[in-house]
């Protein structure tokens, strides 16, 4: 026998045993499909989603005690499906909904995976839990906030989230409550990028403060990958509008916030909603000239010692230093809903998944955002999803401003800027 | 005109002014050696990155930032120029596409690996922040590209016209083998052309890195820009990409305030396209 058949005898020795070896793996993991955006423009907040995915991963598969009410932190594994892990297959969306589309096919098809999360833009949630849908796949967004999602009579869909015409109440009722206080808010300018998300919060947005009598007198959309945003922030300059509420996303919230102080533009309330304006890129780039920036969130550290303060540690372990901000925050919650109805199915087939998705009630005490619950309606939306609001007061943290109840220190007027 | 329509214009002049300013490296690839480069933005990526270290490192701004990308740049130009196109300037047209794609992808994610996802920005006021002319906001930053991007097109147009390189760089262009001919060594002027382009590239990112943000796709975003000056102005003609970036600019600004954000692209191409109908070789090309 030569040296090189010997060797091509141990190579396929090896590969048969390393194959051997990832079949009786199998049997104890549940494979889920996460999609992201780890490249493309809106990589940053992907990045930090797949981490917060990664630090729940842990979580669920180790024993973690020290976490309180939190479903699946106590033993190691889903106790369920005797103490199976977890594995999470992340794919890339690349900022595309029609490359999310094709990774939602290839997870289900190729991978096998027994549910999906993800996809953080809405336009890709879109097309991503249509696939989902076809081959009857649950499909839980903890992020996506476009009203639609849930109005397309799925089966298979779920969402934790607020939704856009939550938000929109939570905005209208922190205004009227400024405006009863003094605050000017006669008129409102919505700037928002085009896409499903900029798209359909912002009408949503507008349409609940009309019907409260809320004049939104200036609508303007703009694509999210633009180079130049000096004409929009002169239009708001000249029809000075009391509140100016931005939906965009952080490489857009970034070239916005830079050239409203070149341009030397100050609204008296500004408001970002999430996404961009949540992204830790964002505050650490020109969170010294956002001062005063109002925007809405679910999610709090806490105190020392609380679960949520030590699932923030965690994450900053995989995040480089970052804290847990509220959309990765989301994600996270979103995910450990889903494990926990698999972990109550007690088995991956996707039908029983379903089931116990349908049937999930979870507790405020059992879960790491500030939710009144987790409980889905018939469409799949989480019925008790809640939030406040907050604000970029130092230039550097979030604070809670309102409600009252919730708010750590009263909300600051007018925006300060820089 | 009311001031405010005054604002748009000089802030789509500044803005012009830099899409004529990283599209100085593209034309002259593009016009003179008829490779078009794919990685052009991320070249200017690159130059933005080497600014944002060179603050990091030393504190200091692009007038540091902006030599050092230019080094940088143009060695990475000859590298690729030895390492990839050479060989694939060779091949079918396709191999030219693909393979300078291929070299964008890579730039793209080293950096990605390299430096994360994050977006990143330079202080603002490295360059002397913003000044009020007649109630007019000028950001110095924006001005000072502005400035560069005539220099620099300046510069290469003086290059190409007036010295013996630049004729010997347009003869090689023009016909290679007649070039060799002549005693040019037609590698030796294409891996100068190289070094030139993507310096002028390097030197664009680090002036851009100072009132733009900063990641490792902004390559995406401003590559196709580029493109659209460089067919506009004509392929190969410096000054008609000068002319080309601050018509777009101009154009882009004034129906973004006019007619809104989401239609300026549509006003912008329908034009780029009627105009490249009447004249398909561009406004300064050579027909």
């Amino acid at each position: 026998m030569r040296l090189r058949d010997i060797t091509g005898l141990l190579a396929a020795a090896a590969i048969s045993v390393a194959l051997a070896a990832t079949a009786s793996a199998q049997d104890k993991t549940v494979k889920i499909g996460g999609i992201y955006p780890l490249s493309g423009n809106a990589a940053s907040a992907g990045v930090h989603g797949k981490a917060a995915i990664e630090t729940a991963v842990d979580i669920i598969n180790n024993a973690h005690p020290e976490l309180g009410n939190l479903p699946l932190a106590k033993n190691a594994g889903l106790a369920g499906l005797g103490g199976a892990k977890v594995e999470v297959i992340f794919a890339d969306n690349q900022g595309s909904p029609a490359v999310g589309q094709n990774q939602a096919l290839r997870l289900i098809t190729e991978e096998k995976v027994v549910a999906l999360s993800g996809a953080y833009q809405s336009g890709i949630t879109l097309t991503a839990s249509a696939i989902a849908e076809k081959y009857g796949i649950p499909f839980l967004s903890g992020e996506s906030v476009a009203a639609n999602l849930t109005e397309r009579g799925f089966k298979w869909f779920f969402r934790t989230t607020p939704v856009a015409s939550d938000l929109a109440k939570i905005y209208l009722d922190f205004l009227k409550d400024m405006k009863a206080g003094g605050v000017k808010t006669d008129s409102v300018a919505i700037v928002h990028e085009n896409t499903e998300y900029g798209t359909s919060v912002a009408s949503v947005i507008s349409s609940v403060f009309k019907d409260n009598g809320l004049n939104v007198a200036l609508d303007i959309p703009y694509s999210a990958n633009t180079t130049d945003v000096q004409s929009q922030v002169l239009q708001l300059k000249e029809k000075k509008p009391d509140v100016v509420i931005m939906v965009s996303y952080t490489s857009d919230a970034i070239l916005y916030a830079k050239t409203m102080q070149s341009l030397d533009y100050k609204p008296p309330v500004l408001i970002g909603d999430d996404s961009g304006f949540s992204d830790p890129s964002f505050i650490k780039t020109v969170g010294k000239i956002s001062q005063g920036v109002f925007n809405r969130a679910s999610w709090s550290v806490g105190a020392p010692g609380s679960a949520t303060f030590l699932i923030n540690e965690m994450y900053k372990k995989r995040s480089g230093g970052d804290d847990l901000d509220d959309t990765s925050a989301r994600q996270m919650q979103g995910f450990f809903v889903l494990c926990d109805a698999i972990d109550r199915a007690g088995s991956t087939d996707p039908a029983k998944i379903q089931a116990a998705l349908k049937a999930t009630d979870l507790k405020p005490d059992q879960l790491i955002m500030g939710y009144k619950g987790v409980k889905f309606d018939d469409k799949g939306q989480n019925i008790l999803a809640s939030g406040l609001v907050i604000q970029l007061q130092d230039g550097e943290n979030y604070v809670p401003v309102w409600p009252k109840a919730s708010a750590r220190t009263p909300p600051v007027f007018p925006y300060k800027g820089w | 005109m009311s001031s405010i329509l005054v604002q748009v214009i000089v802030g789509g002049l500044l803005l012009g002014a830099v899409y004529a300013l990283f599209s100085s490296g593209l034309t002259l690839i593009w016009g003179m050696m008829n490779v078009i480069n794919f990685a052009h933005g991320d070249f200017v990526m690159l130059g933005m990155y080497v600014a944002f270290v060179v603050w990091t490192l030393f504190g200091v701004g692009p007038f540091v930032g902006a030599p050092v990308a230019a080094l940088v740049l143009a060695s990475l130009g000859v590298v690729v120029y030895f390492g990839l196109i050479r060989s694939v300037m060779k091949g079918p047209m396709l191999a030219q596409i693909l393979g300078t794609f291929g070299l964008a992808l890579l730039l793209r994610y080293s950096v990605f690996w390299g430096f994360g996802a994050d977006f990143r920005t330079l202080p603002e006021n490295l360059v002397g922040g913003t000044f009020d002319v007649l109630g007019i906001r000028i950001q110095a930053s924006r001005l000072l590209a502005g400035a560069v991007a005539l220099l620099v097109t300046l510069g290469l147009h003086v290059l190409l016209t007036r010295t013996s390189l630049g004729s010997k760089m347009l003869a090689v262009a023009e016909d290679s083998t007649a070039a060799q001919l002549m005693g040019i060594r037609p590698d030796k002027m294409q891996a100068i052309a190289w070094a030139i382009a993507a310096a002028a590239t390097g030197i664009a990112g680090a002036l851009i890195a100072t009132f733009f943000y900063i990641a490792p796709t902004v390559g995406e975003t401003l590559g196709i820009v580029a493109f659209v000056t460089v067919s506009l102005g004509g392929f190969g003609s410096v000054p008609g990409a000068l002319v080309a970036g601050l018509l777009i600019g101009v154009i882009e600004s004034v129906s973004a305030y006019s007619i809104g954000a989401v239609y300026k692209d549509i006003v912008v191409y329908s034009l780029f396209l009627c105009f490249l109908w009447f004249r398909p070789q561009g406004l300064m090309g050579k027909s």
